[in-house]
């Protein structure tokens, strides 16, 4: 549910660039999201419509590129994929994975007019 | 959800409700001449298919490239698309926020925490027993988020302590926009304590930063072994587990050791008092917890404040 108040902050934070930038309108905008970072990207999909409405970024396409997870295993010493949070390590299957990575949630790139 | 100010729906007891009639209606007349010559030579090529894979971004936080545009200049008065580098995390804004209440906390000299549960985990019971025994000691005072009422700043307040109440209406959790207007409210007093009681729900309040020491997860023995392994992220993100409710024990299957282990497998570094705010079993862990971790946070504050002075 909070994709919602997460979206928000997106839009707004889009707003606050167009004004600075002096673009009026967003064709398209490029999500990053990581896996692991709680964040639903279909839920972000079915906000951002909702949220869009009336905004510069109204009718703007999402392009979310999903960021796998990544973690150190400490027993294996070494960098693995991390599927998911506080899962065990595809290697050694103990749970002492730190997830180094996949946790971020940013907007990369817009295409304006 | 205001999108001008962030502030959601949510409204601050005793201030007027944000009404953001027509959000979206202030007008741009910003008058951009977009002139600048400079030509950037990008090799950039944005096909619809978004296959542009753009390694190791340098750019500084919210670096913008106004010339890396499909054709690589971008020209006044010619409608053309453009390209513009955002690299900004979605929560820098409640970041920052954040960051702001740390700050004007510790110039407080309040040591904050922010406890958070699932709804009817007993958290505001907690705090009124809390209170009541700590409040000859230390000032303490609280700020409460729910949807909507201002039952539990009421239940607060019947214990002498100044409470705020915060209203998210459509909102799931508080956040650190939320709080400083909370802030703006009580007039904290140096030493003390402020609690801060999240809207009841064990996932969305992991995510936001209010700007306190710790956050502070309360399970009840109602509801379950299990929960830390279903909802990892408040376990994860939290310093403290107070498992409440303990009278109950005798009546139900509980196993306190599974609970315990579930929350350490997710969190190895989570300390655990088990508690019940009904019989005050337990509590006096939770006091010297708080006291500890409170001069510790005071000790880091001054030495810090010293070495600001040094430099």
């Amino acid at each position: 549910m909070h994709e919602m108040a997460l979206t928000g902050s997106l839009v707004e934070l889009i707003e606050e660039e167009g004004r600075k930038q002096g673009f009026t309108r967003v064709r398209v905008v490029q999500l990053e999201i990581g896996a692991m970072g709680s964040v639903d990207p279909e839920a972000i999909r079915f906000c951002f419509d909702a949220i869009a409405r009336g905004a510069i970024v109204e009718g703007a396409r999402l392009d979310i590129v999903v960021v796998p997870g990544e973690g150190w295993c400490l027993d294996c010493a070494k960098s693995v994929p991390v599927v998911e949070r506080f899962g065990p390590c595809p290697e050694c299957g103990r749970h002492h994975v730190q997830v180094t990575s996949g946790e971020d949630m940013r907007v990369k790139e817009l295409e304006v007019e | 959800m205001c999108t001008v100010c962030g502030c959601g729906t949510s409204s601050v007891e005793g201030k007027d409700r944000h009404s953001h009639e027509g959000r979206h209606g202030h007008a741009h007349d910003h008058d951009h001449p977009h002139d600048h010559a400079h030509s950037h030579d990008h090799g950039h090529s944005h096909d619809a298919g978004h296959g542009h894979d753009h390694p190791a971004h340098e750019h500084a936080p919210a670096a913008i490239d106004f010339g890396a545009g499909p054709a690589g200049v971008h020209v006044g008065g010619l409608s053309q698309d453009r390209i513009v580098k955002i690299e900004r995390d979605i929560l820098s804004k409640n970041n920052c926020h954040a960051n702001e209440n740390r700050a004007r906390l510790a110039q407080a000299g309040t040591f904050a925490l922010n406890f958070v549960s699932s709804p009817g985990s007993g958290k505001t019971s907690l705090l009124v027993r809390a209170i009541s025994e700590l409040k000859d000691r230390l000032p303490i005072a609280v700020i409460e988020g729910d949807q909507q009422t201002s039952n539990d700043a009421e239940r607060i307040r019947a214990t002498g302590a100044p409470a705020v109440q915060i209203n998210t209406g459509q909102g799931c959790h508080l956040d650190a926009h939320m709080v400083g207007h909370g802030l703006d409210q009580l007039k904290l007093a140096g030493g003390g304590l402020l609690f801060i009681e999240n809207v009841g729900n064990l996932v969305c309040p992991a995510a936001f930063d209010l700007g306190e020491a710790h956050k502070i997860v309360v399970l009840s023995v109602t509801e379950g072994e299990d929960k830390p392994l279903k909802y990892p992220e408040m376990f994860a993100a939290s310093d403290l587990l107070l498992l409440n409710k303990a009278d109950l024990l005798p009546h139900l299957d509980f196993d306190v050791g599974v609970c315990l282990a579930n929350a350490l497998k997710i969190n190895p570094d989570l300390q655990t008092l088990i508690v019940s705010a009904k019989s005050g079993e337990g509590m006096s862990a939770f006091y010297a917890w708080l006291e500890g971790r409170a001069a510790r946070h005071a000790r880091a504050a001054s030495n810090l404040a010293t070495a600001k002075q040094d430099r």
